[in-house]
């Protein structure tokens, strides 16, 4: 990150901003290799998002509750619509799919085991269900993905719901990728293919087309759980207002709209930063879609895709949403990013593992080479002891009761004793882009732009 | 639930709701149980027989729809009729046989077992085909054994455009042409080895050709790793 001061001599010798130093090195990039970049995490472009929300709170208007001491429940039940066994979770933040593959194993146990302390659910990814998911998380999430790498009936039977994933924010329309060196004997004998490849996820299912074949599908899966567990459907957010309308004539119980802000392990750049709506426009299209349907607390609404705090959970669920889910912000708390890894109480540097990949902290998003300086990503036998699963499951249950913490205070100000009861009356918008997306009033006006 | 006896019993779907069928299947049985089942009046319901996991027999007298002994484990089902799309779909073990034709994505994603179709299949037959067997005694429709990682595919027949597009592990053997290869598919020198296998599958199909007019289609392994120099063509 070499950032010495620029002297310019004369004003015309200005930096373009059509072909600033960043697109220079973009199409430099480009004309060396005559490839595409490709790279993990989310869109890091400025979008309108929750930040552009506030609260209004309580007032003379409306009165708050102690912040301390009257209750706020934070208890969220998803898949009331057809499963004979819904999940109930103690709190509305749950962990987004992530693939064993993308993760190590520890970081898939160390998630499981923060997730079941903080009483909520957790997720599988492409390549299927480990064991040290299933076994250290009490509710988990098991993907029906287009690659249906790994899937089975036997975790199909283990698991406690069902998600259909039809997109993922970060690359609607497009496949998964995992790059060959990630590709250890564990993970290719998960997906039945040699170690080494690089591995392609299709990015359509193999066995329906189109919405009216999705409806079969889901009664398929219901069949084959005889009706206990509930079935998610996952959108990347593009046409979100018909896309869940569509997931729940199909037969959802429970809907998910990742927005373009929602993380990938690896994915073209012009793919994570120039396709997809962000979270804000989804949320609202979902919300609306719903409502449309008059299914609003029949179907249940998980949003995801940037979320990060416990202000960006309070803002989903005022404006519909029934809970969040969170990859990225998981994988911050892990200590992606950090200087330094713990082993065994000691911090150690990992600064030099960033030099290698030619990164710093706070700007690493090299998740699809394995080398991740701190072994979050990783499935390189060294890399990966620098996330040990006990130091990784203590950071998540901490962010996650954090965010808790955060979001039952906004609410209880909000006079509501159940987060549930947010609302987008208690909203509003910083800038017209905002208010414009999120159909949520100008602060200070009743003037929502379109309207 | 009628005309139940100790070793076979029938389930007619004009009487019995399905989910009681599939419920029976998947909680009534023992381990180890073999019973053999029979299914009258299908009429072409979806998802009949699915998720099976003991080593019973299910004959479905007539047509079934979509996902017809869709994930299938140890169990044998029989289709006296044709099957609409994704048939033995994600199948795990066991064997099932369409006596009729199948639609779209039969035996896609199936990890193992055997998948017989007497007659013809249609699209993306063998589709991601992850370690299972597929014996078409007809033909197949374009884009079939795309992707496949691994497993067999015998084609008695031809097969439409494209087969075995984006190639993994998986061996295509065809007796007929295919209207064209996809995408890093090519043909290649049958061995003994496959010789064998073709004759090994034949026979466990119930099917008499000769191992010798097959042909072998397997992976030219261009597409395993990101070559920039192909400008996308394969």
């Amino acid at each position: 990150m070499d950032m010495k001061p620029v002297h310019i001599k004369r004003r015309s010798a200005e930096e373009s901003a059509s072909f600033d130093r960043r697109i220079i090195d973009y199409i430099q990039n480009a004309a060396a290799h005559g490839l595409y970049e490709i790279r993990g995490l989310g869109a890091k472009r400025p979008l309108p998002h929750f930040d552009d929300l506030l609260f209004l709170a309580g007032s003379a208007s409306r009165y708050p509750l102690e912040g301390y001491r009257e209750k706020c429940t934070t208890k969220t039940v998803l898949g009331t619509r057809y499963a004979k066994k819904p999940i109930e979770l103690e709190i509305p933040i749950t962990i987004a799919g992530m693939s064993f593959g993308a993760l190590s194993a520890n970081v898939k146990e160390a998630l499981g085991r923060a997730a079941t302390e903080v009483g909520t659910s957790t997720t599988t990814g492409d390549g299927g269900m480990t064991q040290e998911e299933r076994g250290s998380s009490k509710t988990l999430v098991y993907q029906c993905l287009p690659s249906r790498y790994g899937f089975n009936p036997d975790d199909l039977r283990k698991a406690d719901a069902i998600e259909v994933v039809i997109g993922q924010g970060a690359k609607p329309g497009g496949g998964g990728m995992l790059l060959g060196q990630k590709v250890n004997p564990r993970v290719a004998k998960m997906r039945t293919l040699p170690q080494g490849v690089d591995q392609r996820s299709a990015c359509r299912h193999p066995d329906w087309t189109g919405p009216d074949d999705l409806a079969i599908k889901i009664q398929e899966l219901r069949e084959i759980t005889d009706w206990e567990k509930p079935i998610y459907v996952k959108v990347g957010a593009t046409r979100t207002f018909n896309d869940v309308k569509l997931a729940v004539h199909a037969g959802a119980d429970v809907v998910v709209v990742d927005g373009m802000q929602g993380g990938t392990a690896a994915t073209q750049t012009c793919f994570i930063e120039h396709v997809g709506i962000p979270t804000l426009a989804a949320v609202r299209q979902a919300v609306e879609a719903l409502e449309d349907l008059d299914m609003k607390g029949t179907v249940q609404l998980i949003v995801s895709g940037g979320i990060r705090t416990g202000a960006d959970v309070a803002k989903a669920l005022a404006m519909g949403a029934d809970a969040v889910a969170i990859g990225q912000g998981v994988l911050f708390a892990l200590g992606c990013n950090s200087e330094t890894f713990v082993r065994d109480g000691q911090h150690y540097s990992a600064i030099e593992a960033y030099d290698a990949l030619g990164t710093a902290p706070g700007f690493c998003h090299h998740c699809h080479t394995g080398k991740c300086p701190v072994g979050v990503t990783t499935q390189d036998a060294e890399l990966e002891q620098r996330l040990q699963p006990e130091v990784g499951a203590r950071r998540v249950r901490n962010y996650l009761k954090t965010l808790n913490m955060e979001l039952t205070t906004i609410a209880r100000a909000c006079g509501k004793q159940n987060v549930h009861h947010l609302e987008r009356e208690d909203l509003v918008a910083l800038t017209v882009e905002a208010a414009a997306m999120s159909g949520i009033p100008l602060a200070g006006t009743n003037w929502v732009p379109g309207r | 639930m009628e005309r139940i006896t100790a070793e076979r019993m029938s389930f007619d779907l004009t009487k019995t709701p399905l989910r009681d069928v599939n419920h029976f299947l998947h909680r009534s049985l023992k381990d180890g149980d073999d019973r053999h089942i029979e299914v009258q009046n299908p009429d072409g319901a979806h998802s009949i027989a699915v998720g099976l996991n003991h080593p019973v027999t299910v004959e479905i007298h007539g047509h079934a729809g979509y996902y017809a002994a869709g994930m299938n484990k140890l169990a044998t089902v029989v289709v006296h009729g044709s099957v609409g799309t994704g048939v033995a779909e994600n199948m795990m073990s066991g064997k099932v046989h369409v006596k009729g034709f199948a639609s779209n994505g039969a035996g896609a994603t199936a990890h193992g077992g055997l998948l017989v179709i007497d007659g013809d299949a249609g699209l993306r037959c063998g589709i991601s085909l992850k370690g299972g067997d597929i014996v078409v005694g007809g033909s197949v429709g374009s884009f079939s054994a795309f992707m496949a990682q691994a497993g067999r595919m015998v084609i008695c027949g031809n097969a439409g455009d494209a087969l075995g597009d984006s190639l993994y592990e998986a061996v295509i053997y065809i007796r007929g042409e295919p209207k064209s290869l996809g995408a890093d598919a090519r043909f290649e020198p049958m061995t003994d080895d496959d010789y064998k296998t073709v004759g090994d599958l034949l026979k466990q199909a119930g099917m008499d050709h000769d191992p010798r007019s097959f042909k072998r289609i397997a992976s030219a392994r261009n597409l395993y790793h990101w070559n920039a120099d192909a400008n996308q063509e394969y």
